[in-house]
């Protein structure tokens, strides 16, 4: 991707400037053109954005609508009631629950499945397709699948006989956020492992002609000329799956019936969505809102840098 | 189009193998071990079909492999309790309200941004990466105080597409697929005199008619199995789409009904089939390389 950003910039500058008639740029029309869409993202990203940072700072309630209300500002009293609020500091803990079984497994599990994947010829469109069809359809026509898989007496209870947990896995605080991550990996893998196909196609194929006259075994060519190969799409799959945790919503709300036994599968969404709606306090879900944006920032900045300094 | 990978042609084990014997062995692992993986991923859906169609919840190991006592009566029991047929004409129109203007615009701004230099440009591509990096459901508090409480748009088909009505990973699809396209063309088309309109309708276009495809399955899965945001936008049963009149029977009325895993389990099977048969049919558009072109870099 970052090579992209630098084509975008090549051709313009020097013209626009040795042009002062070019003040639009080369082609004018792009603004007509872009502007649409570019409307459209400052009314869903950018203007929401500063409404919720400008909401977070200030006593915000629902009025009915045209009432002129007054909303003091509050500095930072939203923040400190968020922080503060052990539900919210419950869900941020469940969402690090959360990611720390869903990351690993799935960049493990799908880069495994692409590279096996990437050297069979039989059956291949069968695989993918397989593997991908969980990723393009509802959470909620999947969810009641499993609901029926893992409820109290379902199948896998059944099979697991006296090794079965109690309470059952839904319903047991230790057990239901890594259900959730469980099934957020199952459902999202197959788009990952699409990401890892795409890029095992860019690593050099002597790099592993060079492995194996050297005689590393596959497992050796695995680790040291896939793993390497493949380091972008993995900051890409991190940042990805981190986002996907900063999301979660509908799979803990359903598949644990709100938020689990005590809360232990609530997610910061979930609680943005209480506070906020059920609750009427949304300058206190904007605050959550905001924390979120800044924290997926964070993360996706530190992993970068991570991931891409050798 | 010259793309890299295409699954059906592309040979990587062609290459001499110095010890058969251990290549072979592994060959076969991979196999089993890839058709181990396809097996967990397809056993539920094939459950979803079989739960649905029991009389009674049968969880033993032996009710997935069913005999008989097979029976339709799940999908009537859930028709009963939620309009079906409705409700999946609300998801059509929230979906096909959000391709369309992810079509009508998002190829106006992919072709612009990859190919016209204007003011602004770079500043949009950067937001644009950064749209799809912040999602919409950290701003559900604003964008739900703008859409229902300042516009009053609550419980309508508009407020329900508006947050949605254009796929930013569809605009860069389209905007990798224009980037790929030869200069020379549209030099020569400029040259000929030919506005930027008619280069993009005659001459572009006709050559990303795959990305179209793509970006239209790419842009069917968010709304189509959206819950969020139709939940809190819609009150009226009337206007619901089929994810959140599914959810809601799930955990509300279920108790109600006879066999509620079977008539929950013929509402998943309705709500998955038209995404499942969309992406088993157009298969060959859903592959790494239309996606994978933002990770090639």
């Amino acid at each position: 991707m970052t090579s992209e950003t630098k084509v975008v910039d090549k051709p313009r500058p020097a013209v626009a400037r040795r042009r002062p008639g070019r003040l639009l740029g080369l082609q004018p029309l792009g603004i007509v053109f872009a502007a649409p869409y570019a409307v459209f993202l400052a009314a869903v990203f950018a203007y929401p954005l500063g409404l919720a940072v400008w909401i977070s700072f200030h006593d915000y309630f629902f009025a009915a609508p045209g009432a002129q209300v007054a909303r003091p500002f509050v500095g930072l009293e939203n923040y400190k009631t968020v922080l503060s609020d052990p539900a919210v500091r419950r869900s941020f803990l469940n969402v690090g629950k959360f990611l720390v079984i869903n990351v690993p497994l799935t960049v493990v599990l799908s880069l495994v499945l692409a590279s096996m994947l990437n050297t069979v010829l039989r059956a291949r469109a069968f695989l993918r397709v397989s593997y991908y069809i969980p990723y393009v359809t509802a959470s909620v026509a999947l969810v009641a699948v499993w609901l029926f898989l893992f409820g109290m007496d379902g199948m896998v209870n059944q099979l697991l006989g006296p090794l079965a947990p109690d309470p059952s896995w839904l319903v047991n605080s230790g057990l239901a956020m890594p259900v959730v991550a469980l099934f957020v990996t199952w459902k999202q893998l197959g788009f990952f492992i699409l990401l890892y196909l795409a890029a095992l196609q860019n690593v050099p194929k002597e790099l592993y002609e060079a492995a194996s006259v050297d005689g590393a075994t596959s497992y050796r060519a695995f680790m040291n000329v896939t793993v390497p190969g493949v380091r972008p799409a993995t900051v890409l799959v991190v940042i990805l799956a981190t986002i996907t945790g900063a999301n979660l919503f509908t799979e803990p709300y359903l598949l644990t019936n709100g938020g689990g036994p005590d809360g232990a599968s609530t997610s910061p969404v979930f609680v943005m969505y209480q506070k906020g709606i059920e609750q009427g306090t949304p300058d206190v879900a904007a605050a959550i809102g905001v924390i979120l944006v800044i924290a997926v920032l964070l993360i996706s900045l530190i992993n970068r840098r991570l991931l891409e300094s050798d | 189009m010259a793309l890299t990978e295409t699954p059906t042609t592309d040979v990587a084990v062609a290459e001499p193998e110095k010890k058969p014997g251990r290549k072979a062995v592994g060959h076969w692992l991979s196999l089993v071990v890839l058709f181990l993986g396809a097996l967990v991923f397809l056993f539920p859906f094939y459950y979803m079909i079989v739960g649905s169609l029991q009389e009674e919840p049968d969880t033993s190991l032996r009710g997935a492999v069913p005999t008989g006592g097979l029976t339709l009566d799940n999908y009537s029991q859930i028709n009963e309790r939620v309009d079906l047929v409705r409700s999946l004409v609300n998801s059509g129109i929230f979906t096909g309200g959000v391709i369309l203007g992810t079509v009508v615009f998002g190829i106006l701004a992919g072709y612009a941004l990859a190919r016209l230099h204007f003011r602004g440009r770079s500043t949009l591509f950067a937001v644009m990466l950064l749209v799809q990096i912040v999602p919409f459901q950290l701003l559900i508090i604003p964008i739900y105080v703008m859409i229902v409480r300042t516009y009053g748009l609550a419980d309508s088909y508009l407020g329900m597409i508006l947050p949605f009505a254009i796929n930013s990973t569809a605009v860069f699809v389209f905007r990798q697929f224009f980037l790929q396209l030869p200069e020379e063309l549209f030099s020569a088309a400029r040259l000929d005199g030919a506005n930027e309109l008619r280069i993009l309708w005659s001459v572009a276009l006709p050559l990303v008619k795959p990305a179209i495809l793509t970006a239209i399955l790419l842009t069917f899965i968010g709304p189509w199995n959206e819950f969020l945001w139709p939940f809190l936008v819609t009150k009226d049963t009337e206007l619901q789409p089929l994810a959140v009149t599914l959810a809601n029977y799930i955990s509300n009325v279920a108790g109600r009904a006879t066999n509620p895993y079977g008539a929950i389990l013929a509402g998943a099977v309705v709500l998955a089939a038209p995404a499942v048969a969309l992406f088993v049919a157009f298969q060959k558009h859903f592959t790494a390389s239309n996606l994978g072109s933002g990770v090639k870099g």
